[in-house]
């Protein structure tokens, strides 16, 4: 019984690695505040000054952003339903399993990366420049947005299903429209819906800043308060985004668990 | 064979459902007026299709700071140093707002109204918020990321925390561990992966809310790419546009590889 303790390797004994990690951690975090030159004097009164002033709402504002509050939340339908509508098709193209093609599934999710890489207050500004300001570049950018997102959601969906009922059209003679309707669609259409209504949250949350940049909804009060110092009035808009955010995220979560 | 005789209603709720979702729809479509679309939208984003083809290439790097590599790097700071920085403040709120217990719990239920309320503010009002502080520029970036990060995060890590397995705790108090030994034997080392794959997550989308603060001046790319789109020089708004789309794939990717290690 003079078993020793196994000798771990000279790296792992020493948590080199860890060490390492650790170090570039450290190294990178300083070369970031380097970078963006963290430490500047806070002038703490400024900042408090508009906290005292964001905690007395004027509510006389209210009635004036209900509108706008209602135009957000269309925005956000209007958006979600056009980008997940065009995503039904481009999903299937890019699922391992419906399209046999390596070349045309790899060019469709590569061209999707690329769309789902630009972020969403981004394509607002590009909308903006070119159909000019107002609810449209708004509803655009939400649409290029929701596409991405319900694309990747769905054609990850559709690459999990049972290959079983495919299998079983395809023997019967269906051909390619009668297997998605039949074959694909059934199996999805649970969590189709539930990602529609995960997207449609985000989309609300994401349409009410957009509006900063000119593409309507209630972004555009925003601005306007906070250039113009009403603070007070601020708090008004950010306490009405607030409602509409939950009382959509409550809804959506109740359908989705129905759905589920 | 037992055939249920379903009552009317369960013979009409679909039907009902679906036209509640129609009009609703219908109610949104109603609201936006789809013309007024600028006469030259064609000409423009024909000008930016051909800016993004002839990019101007000049403008990636110029070796005194005001070119595109260092406002790239400026926002990939601000993303860095608001997401980690923010991790950190993140984990005792995510203590505060975890529910463990069944029924109702004062501390969690205050927990996550506070995370609630920070999480509201949109990351662009925080910057004009403390712009107003600390003045135009990256600083006011970072704390506008990295208060906004602690609201998100907190969020996802007390999830995390709630759907953590008990069994190492309940192990190490039947063995006759104290709480501190608790939290050092059997918590943390079932979290801590859990944390560094949701702070990575949250990095990527970082990185993507980074490039666009500068439009309010909180430093950035998106000061640079507003400042072309309202001159109407597409060829660096082409070049802009192509620096964060392989930025923002670059950082998906080698994220997206270390979580993949991570879980494993």
């Amino acid at each position: 019984m003079n078993q020793t303790i196994p000798k771990r390797p000279f790296i792992k004994e020493w948590h080199v690695k860890g060490y390492i990690i650790f170090l570039l951690l450290n190294f990178a975090l300083i070369l970031s505040a380097r970078i963006t030159e963290v430490g500047q004097d806070f002038s703490s009164e400024q900042f408090f000054d508009l906290f005292v002033k964001m905690a007395h709402p004027d509510w006389s504002f209210l009635p004036s952003i209900i509108t706008p509050l209602l135009q957000t939340v269309q925005m956000a339908i209007v958006g979600t339903v056009i980008g997940g509508l065009i995503a039904i098709p481009v999903a299937l193209l890019a699922a391992k399993n419906i399209v046999r093609n390596p070349f045309v599934r790899f060019t469709v999710r590569f061209i999707m990366n690329l769309i789902r890489s630009i972020p969403e207050m981004l394509l607002a500004a590009l909308f903006v420049a070119v159909v000019g300001i107002g609810v449209l570049s708004g509803v655009g950018a939400l649409s290029v947005f929701s596409f991405g997102m319900m694309f990747k959601l769905l054609y990850e969906a559709i690459e999990t299903i049972d290959q079983g009922p495919i299998e079983a059209m395809r023997a019967a003679g269906g051909n390619h429209t009668q297997i998605v309707v039949f074959a694909v669609i059934p199996q999805v259409l649970n969590q189709y819906l539930s990602f529609v209504l995960y997207t449609l949250e985000i989309n609300v949350r994401s349409s009410a800043v957009l509006g900063y940049l000119g593409a309507g909804g209630i972004g555009l009060y925003l601005n306007t308060t906070l250039e113009t110092f009403r603070y007070d009035r601020t708090a008004v808009v950010i306490l009405g985004i607030l409602v509409v955010v939950i009382l959509v995220d409550v809804l959506s979560n109740k359908t989705r668990e129905a759905l589920s | 064979m037992i055939t249920r005789k379903r009552s009317l209603y369960q013979h009409i709720r679909p039907y009902l459902v679906v036209t509640l979702a129609m009009v609703i729809i219908a109610w949104a479509f109603s609201g936006i007026q789809f013309t007024g679309i600028k006469d030259s939208a064609g000409q423009i984003l024909g000008a930016i299709l051909s800016g993004l083809c002839h990019p101007d290439w000049s403008f990636v790097y110029s070796g005194h700071g005001e070119d595109l590599t260092s406002a790239l790097l400026e926002t990939l700071a601000i993303a860095f140093l608001g997401t980690i920085v923010s991790a950190i403040i993140a984990v005792p709120f995510a203590f505060w707002a975890a529910k463990v217990t069944k029924g109702f719990s004062l501390r969690s239920t205050t927990g996550k109204l506070i995370l609630t309320i920070i999480r509201v503010f949109p990351e662009l009002v925080l910057a004009i918020m403390f712009i107003k502080a600390v003045g135009p520029g990256a600083f006011a970036g970072v704390l506008a990321m990295g208060v906004h990060s602690i609201g998100m995060m907190g969020k996802l890590f007390s999830e995390g925390i709630e759907n953590l397995n008990r069994g190492p705790e309940e192990a190490v108090i039947a063995a006759g561990g104290s709480r501190i030994d608790t939290l050092n034997w059997a918590t943390l080392p079932a979290m801590v992966p859990e944390f560094i794959n949701y702070t990575l997550y949250r990095f990527e989308i970082a990185v993507r809310s980074a490039s666009i603060l500068g439009i309010v001046g909180a430093g950035g790319v998106g000061a640079p790419l507003i400042f072309a789109l309202s001159t109407r020089w597409w060829s660096r708004v082409g070049i802009i546009l192509i620096g964060i789309i392989v930025m923002v794939t670059v950082i998906d990717w080698v994220s997206g590889a270390i979580r993949q290690n991570l879980l494993k």
